[in-house]
């Protein structure tokens, strides 16, 4: 890939990260932590193209278990974060905030 | 699927990321950003299963479907039958360790997936790539053994109090040094040997690098590990031309670094501090032979009398609370008062229960009204005005310690100043110190009335004497 690509996509990506969590109420701080953290387990698809490449047992048995790890981060990761937001979900109304 | 379609999708899932970080960062819309995430990561999955990326040095891929393809279903299928029930059964008071531990299989995944293509491309990598490989496998191994001692800190599996052995700072320093050494050794060398000797020595120094951190520091460091998470994501798409991975993996490593410093801000801790106190930490002296020191121990009734002729009352709910499951019995007793003329508020610390906002969360689940819920900067002024505060099943956050003894590891922490309330009532089990291990002087305090026992039975006691009288 394309050095030059890469870091403009990188950069441009920090700046992002840190505009849209900027400021955020300590009530959200956890939600907002499970779900990057979710996010992060996209790395399913780097886990899926490995295991794709693997040319022996060594290397599938290891990107095997990388799959296994990267969809319990994944997927328990967005349904776990959605428990905790369903709880402040009916008292929307009566929010200050 | 063409390449110019497959890259379109991962920049689709790349804003999806965006707007679920933004989503995730308002009361109102946070729900909503969580299931536009979802949405992206479910996309981007199924997109590789219609695309194969070329192996190193190939302009196009094999023909479909995936090589190993029922592998890779079962796998997922394995995955999803561990983590969906996890998820969905943990109780809340258990949720910030199970955070911990998705967040370190996640750092695991990102060097197991680092480790395979370095494997595949042998001797055909690029300098850069090693170099992006070693980053990878060395954080991910970090966040993933850091991860699993958080868990065991929150679970109380071990100790939550900082473990320091004497000569502790040089072993991680000697550690880190040997990291480093063997991590230019695998850029050299390109060997296997290498990278398997620098993933255990990554994984050691995960352990070495968490011990040290005290109990109220667990969440600082979660959210530490989940941006280095984040970045060995970004690091991997770099190695595997993922510009997915790349966007992905470094949001959350931004943006975790940000929620990280905000997190220490509102706990009134140093990030730095946190972070260096694995080199910088003296093992502690042992906090003197268990007092003996007179304290005022009350029986429900005496409560129930000090609440009834009070004008305002603060609750300071802590994770004792949570654990006694006493909930809904607290909003009996809140519902009793009000309905008796009394004013009555939630003091909420930041930190109350293991992580910032935790309490919010379990307060939600009980049908606590979102209005009675005061902040901490909120509920702080009015403590003067309050006639009964009543502490159940916290400690840390009302430790006047955090605020007169330099050295004690809350020592700077914000915390409820209760001690201005007219009386003081706390609900406690025992004597035992709250998770960050620390004596707290307003046990002992002349206006402090002690009701032993489980949070929820001396509810439900307090109720009823409440009622009769």
């Amino acid at each position: 890939m394309d050095a030059i690509a890469v870091i403009s996509i990188f950069t441009l990506a920090v700046f992002v990260g840190f505009e849209v969590v900027s400021k955020v109420s300590s009530t959200l701080h956890t939600p907002l932590m499970s779900g990057a953290n979710a996010i992060h387990g996209v790395i399913l698809v780097g886990a899926i193209i490995v295991a794709d490449h693997s040319e022996n047992n060594l290397e599938l048995g290891l990107s095997l278990a990388a799959i296994v790890l990267a969809t319990i981060n994944m997927v328990g990761g967005f349904v776990v974060t959605d428990r905790m937001l369903e709880m402040f979900k009916p008292k929307k109304q009566e929010e200050k905030k | 699927m063409s390449s110019t379609l497959y890259s379109l999708i991962g920049l689709g899932a790349g804003v999806a990321f965006i707007l679920a970080l933004k989503g995730l960062s308002h009361p109102k819309t946070a729900r909503r950003g969580n299931l536009i995430g979802a949405f992206g990561a479910t996309v981007a999955t199924l997109s590789v299963f219609l695309y194969v990326t070329p192996t190193h040095g190939e302009k196009v891929g094999h023909s479909l479907p995936l090589h190993n393809f029922w592998w890779i279903i079962g796998a997922i299928a394995v995955g999803l039958v561990i983590g969906v029930p996890a998820a969905r059964k943990v109780e809340m008071t258990q949720m910030p360790q199970l955070v911990a531990l998705f967040n370190g299989v996640g750092g695991g995944a990102a060097a197991l997936v680092a480790i395979v293509e370095y494997l595949n491309l042998g001797a055909e990598a690029t300098t850069a790539e090693v170099i992006f490989t070693v980053f990878t496998v060395v954080v991910g191994c970090v966040s993933f053994s850091g991860s699993i001692i958080t868990f065991m800190k929150l679970q109380e599996l071990m100790t939550t109090r900082p473990v320091v052995f004497p000569g502790g700072r040089f072993v991680i320093a000697g550690t880190l040094a040997a990291v480093l050494g063997v991590s230019v050794w695998v850029v050299s060398a390109m060997g296997t040997t290498p990278l398997l000797v620098l993933a255990l020595l990554s994984l050691l120094f995960g352990v070495l690098f968490v011990l040290p951190v005290g109990g109220a520091d667990v969440p600082i460091v979660i959210s530490l590990l989940n941006a280095f998470t984040g970045l060995t994501v970004a690091a991997s798409g770099y190695v595997l031309s993922s510009t997915l991975l790349i966007i992905a993996g470094t949001l959350v490593g931004a943006s975790g670094t940000i929620l990280t410093r905000l997190m220490a801000e509102a706990m009134g801790r140093s990030l730095l501090g946190t972070l260096f106190g694995a080199f910088t930490a003296k093992p502690q002296e042992a906090t003197g032979a268990a007092e003996e020191r007179p304290v005022r121990s009350g029986s429900a009734e005496d409560v129930a009398i000090l609440l009834n002729y009070a004008r305002r009352v603060v609750i300071v709910p802590g994770f004792g609370l949570a654990v006694a499951q006493a909930q809904h019995t607290v909003r009996e007793l809140a519902d009793l008062m009000i309905s008796k003329g009394i004013d009555v508020a939630y003091g909420i610390h930041p930190v109350a229960g293991r992580m910032p906002g935790h309490m919010n969360v379990l307060l939600a689940e009980a049908n606590v009204p979102y209005d009675q819920l005061a902040e901490m900067d909120e509920v702080n002024p009015t403590f003067g005005q309050t006639d009964v505060a009543i502490v159940i099943g916290a400690n840390d956050v009302v430790n006047p310690a955090a605020q007169t003894t330099p050295g004690c590891p809350i020592y700077g922490m914000p915390i409820l100043d209760v001690s201005n309330a007219g009386n003081i009532v706390f609900l406690k089990r025992s004597m035992r110190p709250g998770f960050a291990g620390i004596e707290n002087e307003l046990l002992y305090d002349p206006k402090t009335m002690l009701l032993f026992g489980d949070a929820k039975a001396s509810l439900t006691k307090v109720v009823s004497a409440l009622k009769s009288l």
